[in-house]
């Protein structure tokens, strides 16, 4: 009875979460805008107009401007800027989710272990990542891009190997933060185990900012893996990456105008719909405000 | 009558980048079994050091014990295994009530999950071996059941309403006093023999300390619980101790029942320290001189240079245990022997 009241507890929370970001036009709006990539990314077969021109040449009718045969124009290789917009989105929550996550899965155990324990081995695990962020993120992923070759793989590797450094920030930070609060000290005191201690009652303190960095963090890293197909050093071609279809669209500026905007807009639109979300995040997840805000629906 | 908890000659030093600070010097109390007593002083004179080392939970690296003993039902805690004094004292027979009651909850979790995160450890009907150090356990139907109902009496002991549905709000949504009620429930759920409670009102406000006060000296009354409560607020200490242990510099200057406390102190400093309490259309009198540096203290007894009464052999050493009537006794070459009031 307990468990099941404990489990429509966190379903309450998250259901919570969610209306709160309901009021939330700019939040609902970013939701609104990850929806549709999402969308466009799983049902591409069945939205794409020419499924097939994503790796088939057709030079006959190359650079055509928008029509209702194809709806955003042709590009160099006669192919439906549009179908390939959509695969295109695929490209782009795979790299996004992969390089977040593996962010994730190296960068928050290396900020609780480094916050947690006090010693020369938390040092060196900062310092290391205060090495990392140093160099600017894109100058390193272009490095690491360049030295492994421009691949899909190498480009995740990259991104991951440059942002998991922020989660080991934002965790090392929260962790020490939170050591000073009374009920970790008397977890501690009551002979928690260090494992018991971060998993269970530090991380679920710290799941708040750690979401709200993860959001951001994938409006960041789809753009620098633009930044990086845009450079030549993302997927290799015919990939219908974003970043490399507007590098290959530059030449062709300004008259065939669609050729660039297609995609340009889809990265704007999809960091951006990651941003505001993030920001949204940010203010409904801090369970402080939980009161204030169930108050003012009243 | 056998104490139950008895300190003596307890000494802790701060390593600090200054030096040494001796900020327990050689510390002697005694709690009785059922005896609610008051540990008064001063910011900083060593109250909350002494609370913390009692638990065993000083901070680790820069704190060392430079002697004496903390005998707790007979049995020195300090000389103990930690693991068995983990599982057996700490939490259970021991248990505490912190300052604050703002950041003593996780603000993630229910009430419910932290109160029954506390019993699936400690609640009595736990069997030993109760450390979390193993990080799973399983919690049996029946006895979290029974926990529940444990909870749920005590919630109502100390007047939560509707303690079911309380239960499943989260922290904040608790006023400051609620939550300190909230505390002392878990405080009194493992059924402990003494219970320390470190300045448990002085983040509340006036009227809701009052309240607090008396539920808790009228709950542990009920149960046969001990207390050890500190405070530097003497109004707090006559509201709620049978017994008051009065301190100086982690020195302790003097140990009386109640009420010989408020009429009759004998330590010049319990004098000056009751003549300091701000009365209404009175003038405040504070104590001449500072607090002193506890890395290097003044020499025998601490309070010599603020005291009108030291003499030479003040200086000299510790004057040892004076035992002016039973259960009064003063650490002072020159004890007052006069009503309060009496001498200004």
């Amino acid at each position: 009875m307990n468990a099941a009241g404990a489990r429509s507890g966190r379903l309450n929370a998250a259901w919570f979460v969610l209306r709160r970001l309901a009021r939330d036009r700019s939040a609902l709006f970013g939701l609104g805008l990850i929806a549709l990539l999402v969308v466009a990314a799983l049902l591409a077969p069945i939205l794409a107009t020419h499924p097939d021109d994503v790796f088939e040449l057709h030079p006959a009718e190359r650079l055509r401007a928008p029509s209702p045969a194809h709806w955003l124009g042709t590009d160099r290789m006669g192919a439906d800027v549009y179908s390939r917009l959509l695969f295109g989105a695929r490209i782009t929550i795979l790299i996004g989710v992969i390089a977040v996550g593996a962010s994730l899965i190296v960068g928050v155990p290396v900020g609780l272990v480094a916050g947690y324990y006090h010693g020369w081995f938390s040092d060196v695990l900062m310092r290391v990542s205060d090495v990392f962020l140093a160099v600017p993120q894109v100058v390193l992923a272009i490095a690491i891009a360049q030295t492994l070759g421009p691949s899909l793989p190498n480009v995740i590797l990259a991104l991951s190997a440059t942002y998991w450094p922020w989660f080991a920030r934002v965790v090392y930070a929260e962790t020490r933060a939170l050591q000073q609060e009374v009920f970790v000290e008397s977890t501690a005191a009551l002979g928690a185990s260090p494992w018991r201690l971060t998993a269970l009652h530090v991380l679920p303190n710290i799941a708040s900012p750690i979401i709200v960095r993860a959001s951001i963090g994938m409006g960041f890293t789809i753009l620098t893996a633009a930044a990086l197909g845009f450079l030549g050093l993302g997927p290799p071609p015919p990939t219908p990456e974003w970043g490399r279809t507007i590098a290959e669209s530059r030449e062709f500026l300004p008259d065939a105008w669609w050729y660039a905007t297609a995609p340009g807009l889809a990265i704007f639109l999809t960091v951006m719909g990651f941003n505001l979300l993030g920001d949204g995040l940010r203010d409904v997840l801090d369970p402080r405000l939980r009161r204030s805000r169930a108050a003012s629906d009243a | 009558m056998p104490e139950l908890l008895s300190v003596r000659g307890l000494s802790v030093d701060f390593v600090t980048d200054g030096g040494v600070a001796q900020v327990l010097d050689g510390i002697t109390l005694d709690v009785g079994p059922g005896e609610v007593v008051g540990l008064v002083g001063e910011s900083g004179c060593g109250k909350t050091t002494l609370a913390r080392a009692i638990l065993g939970i000083l901070p680790s690296g820069a704190t060392r014990i430079r002697g004496g003993e903390v005998r707790f039902k007979g049995a020195d805690l300090l000389r103990q295994d930690p693991v068995a004094v983990n599982d057996r004292v700490r939490g259970r027979a021991i248990t505490f009530i912190p300052q604050d009651p703002y950041t003593s909850f996780s603000p993630v979790f229910s009430v419910q999950t932290q109160i029954m995160d506390l019993m699936k450890w400690k609640s009595p009907r736990a069997g030993n071996g109760g450390a979390a150090r193993s990080s799973f356990r399983r919690y049996p139907r029946e006895r979290r059941r029974a926990d529940r109902d444990a909870v749920l009496e005590t919630l109502r002991a100390v007047q939560i309403p509707e303690p079911a549905r309380a239960l499943r709000r989260l922290p904040h949504e608790f006023s400051g006093g609620q939550r300190q009620r909230l505390m002392i429930a878990m405080a009194l759920l493992p059924q402990p023999d003494l219970i320390i409670a470190d300045e448990p009102t002085t983040a509340l406000d006036v009227t809701i300390q009052a309240q607090i006060l008396r539920l808790l000296r009228t709950l542990v009354k009920e149960r046969g619980v001990s207390v050890l409560f500190t405070t530097h607020d003497l109004g707090t200490a006559h509201e709620i101790c049978d017994r008051v242990v009065v301190m100086y510099a982690g020195q302790e200057m003097e140990a009386a029942p109640a009420e010989a406390f408020f009429a009759r102190p004998a330590h010049p400093y319990t004098r000056r320290l009751l003549a300091s309490v701000p009365s209404p259309g009175g003038e405040i009198r504070d104590i001449p001189g500072d607090v002193p540096s506890l890395i290097a203290p003044p020499s025998g007894c601490r309070f010599h240079p603020r005291c009108e009464y030291a003499t030479a052999e003040c200086r000299e050493g510790r004057p040892p245990p004076r035992v002016l009537a039973p259960g009064h006794g003063v650490r002072c070459h020159h004890p007052v022997d006069a009503p309060m009031g009496a001498d200004g």
